[in-house]
């Protein structure tokens, strides 16, 4: 009894004075100071209100670091000081991001009507019209990247789990990864050059587009794969040999479908990697004003570049430009977090029990 | 790793006890095996061939570039004086892209590591991970359209107060559209995936070391300077690295924001300010015609070979940290 109610004021008073934490007043108190000071700052200088927030992190952190200093000595003050600084940190990383977000959004929804989705942009001049050719256009080429790349991506990363050995597949490994690094625009300049060899100058369509997206979704789709197959226990194909199934059996029917949800997450994250790149289109597709749904034939309009234009090339009457190339970075935003979004459902609505 | 075992030499070659011992050799490979090992060896081997095809393409598109007059190139005083400008604001926005995010990448891993709560933390990395998802397109319009009208008054104040420093030295870009404005928004680009990447390797921190820190009594803060950082440090430089390669290959952001008109100059808030090679060469191929193609394509190779030198080491680091500690990624 009188040990549970003495132990705390015994302890206080052995030991010395600097070891004794900080009262969880002082902490609203000093944010508090901080504050005022800042505000007092924002009169006095007339700084602006993102100036003045700045000004009172920074006064918080010296204020706290100076307090605890004096009360919990420098140890427990060094790591109140990294505490502040790095959920400062943090915050301060947060604001341009979510400037980002609320701008779209809120600078989308203007234009973010039917019309927007039901109409081209064929003899429209001023406001009204749509990208309607240029959602289609992005889903026809991204589609076609996405047949190019799924076979190709899933196959090699097959090869390299289950097939490769020696020189061929630490070659290609190695390859994969310098094509991870490959800068888009240099992807779009790669499938303008192979073309060229084929139509000559000038040439400008949809495939083009899509096989250059391929060069920048395969090693996304293979890295992906090659995890989710790592994951494949061994036991299971040890297990089907010892049943006397092929090997390729093995694959098409244990393996693949063990790894399954893994894979359609990857493909589907693969995709959101691919579907908003503007520099490969802008070279190879081109972009145009009407409906063009071959991409075999012509130039064709994607969601990215009737963004990027729409702003880089406004014509004399720039705001009903600038208000499609909000929505349309809207409707861009919204695919690639529903595709996020759509990876995760999968991954989790899969997810083997105790995976995190 | 876990990677599979070799799963060859599977084939029972020896009989059952009790089966007569027929002769038999090692039994023929299957058709469905020999098709299926050579379609996916087939597309091992089209990476190869794509690859070689990127390298291939770019330098026959260049080598015109080479041969031809310098004086019929763009600019007009042959092919590397072209280049310059271009390599060094390239570099230039990168290297300040780097400067700020490398900073801020390690204080938000470490926050949603090791200080924020842990359901918390789970949101929050998901949240990056969908901010690294949003196209660079979208960035760009918010560079030019938010960012840089708003940081206009700051450019004044430097350019009055720090103008002294080269980098700050006037006339200030009344849109703000400047180097330095390219540098922020290929940060903030940067960002979410360079915090991803050191959040994973600061969360392989073997909890032993932690906890044999923490039962030393050391504070937080001791605990990370001593276990975590250490563990840590090279896989953070890899990762520095990587997104240093795409700040190196941004296109589209950085020309929808830079409004660039100048040469070589390390005036950041200035209105001559150095173009990037991917910029320069979405802004002029469109309408690009004969050499200027051919030009175009030449500084794309370089940009090619830039990155493919940066990831690489990037790759070399990570690897090097792999073999140390047996860690994975």
């Amino acid at each position: 009894m009188t040990a549970t109610t003495t132990r705390p004021s015994r302890t206080d008073e052995e030991l010395p004075s600097v070891h004794r934490p900080l009262p969880s007043w002082v902490l609203p108190v000093l944010g508090a100071g901080a504050a005022l000071l800042a505000l007092g700052l924002r009169a006095l200088l007339g700084s602006g209100p993102v100036l003045t927030v700045v000004f009172a992190v920074v006064l918080f952190t010296v204020l706290v670091n100076v307090v605890s200093r004096r009360v919990e000595g420098h140890r427990r003050s060094a790591d109140r000081t990294v505490t502040a600084v790095v959920s400062a940190m943090f915050a301060a990383a947060m604001v341009p991001l979510l400037s980002l977000v609320y701008t779209v959004v809120s600078r989308g929804s203007a234009r973010f009507d039917l019309d927007f989705f039901t109409l081209t942009m064929r003899n429209v001049i001023g406001e009204g019209g749509g990208a309607q050719h240029a959602i289609l256009g992005t889903l026809i080429i991204t589609g076609l990247a996405a047949v190019i790349s799924v076979p190709i991506g899933m196959l090699t990363a097959i090869y390299l789990v289950e097939y490769g050995r020696g020189k061929l597949a630490r070659s290609v490994t190695f390859l994969v990864d310098v094509m991870t690094g490959i800068p888009s625009i240099v992807a779009g300049l790669f499938a303008y050059a192979l073309f060229v060899l084929f139509f000559g100058p000038g040439v400008r369509f949809g495939i083009g587009g899509a096989v250059a997206l391929s060069v920048l979704m395969v090693p996304v789709v293979v890295r992906a794969v090659e995890e989710m197959l790592k994951l494949v226990p061994a036991e299971l194909r040890e297990a089907s040999y010892a049943l006397g199934v092929p090997k390729w059996r093995t694959i098409l029917k244990v393996v693949l479908p063990a790894a399954a949800a893994g894979i359609a997450t990857g493909i589907t994250l693969a995709v959101a990697r691919v579907i908003g790149e503007t520099a490969p289109l802008l070279l190879i597709v081109g972009t145009t004003t009407s409906l063009n749904l071959d991409p075999f034939n012509g130039r064709m309009a994607t969601l990215p570049v009737f963004t990027f234009y729409s702003f880089f090339q406004p014509g004399a009457n720039p705001g009903p430009n600038l208000d499609r190339a909000w929505t349309a970075a809207l409707v861009l935003m919204l695919i690639v977090l529903g595709l996020n979004l759509v990876a995760r459902l999968i991954a989790k609505a899969f997810a083997p029990k105790g995976a995190r | 790793m876990t990677a599979p075992t070799p799963t060859t030499g599977l084939t029972p070659e020896v009989p059952a006890p009790g089966e007569p011992a027929r002769p038999r050799s090692r039994p023929a490979q299957r058709l469905g095996d020999r098709v299926f090992s050579g379609l996916s060896t087939a597309s091992g081997v089209v990476i190869l061939v794509v690859l070689a095809g990127v390298a291939l393409f770019l330098v026959i598109e260049s080598v015109p570039v080479f041969t031809a007059d310098g004086a019929d190139l763009p600019g007009g005083e042959g092919f590397f004086s072209y280049l310059a400008p271009l390599l060094f604001g390239t570099i230039l926005a990168a290297a300040l892209a780097l400067l700020f995010a490398a900073p801020l990448s390690i204080g938000i891993a470490l926050f949603i590591s090791h200080y924020a709560p842990r359901r918390l933390a789970r949101t929050l990395g998901y949240l990056t991970d969908l901010l690294a998802a949003i196209p660079s397109v979208i960035y760009g319009l918010w560079g030019a359209l938010v960012l840089a009208p708003y940081v206009v008054p700051s450019y004044r104040w430097l350019d009055g107060n720090l103008g002294f420093l080269p980098f700050f030295s006037g006339p200030v870009s009344a849109s703000g559209r400047t180097i330095l404005t390219a540098g922020v928004v290929l940060a903030v680009m940067i960002l979410p995936i360079m915090a991803a990447i050191n959040r994973e390797v600061f969360l392989q921190t073997p909890a032993l070391h932690e906890e044999a820190a923490l039962a030393l009594g050391a504070t937080r803060w001791e605990m990370i300077k001593m276990s975590v950082i250490p563990y840590g440090k090279s896989g953070v430089i890899g990762g520095a690295m990587l997104g240093l390669g795409r700040a190196l290959g941004e296109t589209i952001a950085v020309l929808l924001v830079l409004s660039a008109s100048g040469g070589i100059s390390f005036n950041l808030i200035g209105q001559a300010n150095p173009p990037t090679i991917p910029s320069n060469i979405a802004a002029q191929f469109p309408e690009a015609t004969g050499l200027t193609v051919n030009t175009l394509v030449a500084t794309g190779l370089v940009l090619f070979l830039l990155t493919f030198a940066v990831n690489f080491a990037a790759r070399a680091v990570i690897a090097r940290r792999a073999e140390f500690d047996g860690a994975s990624g």
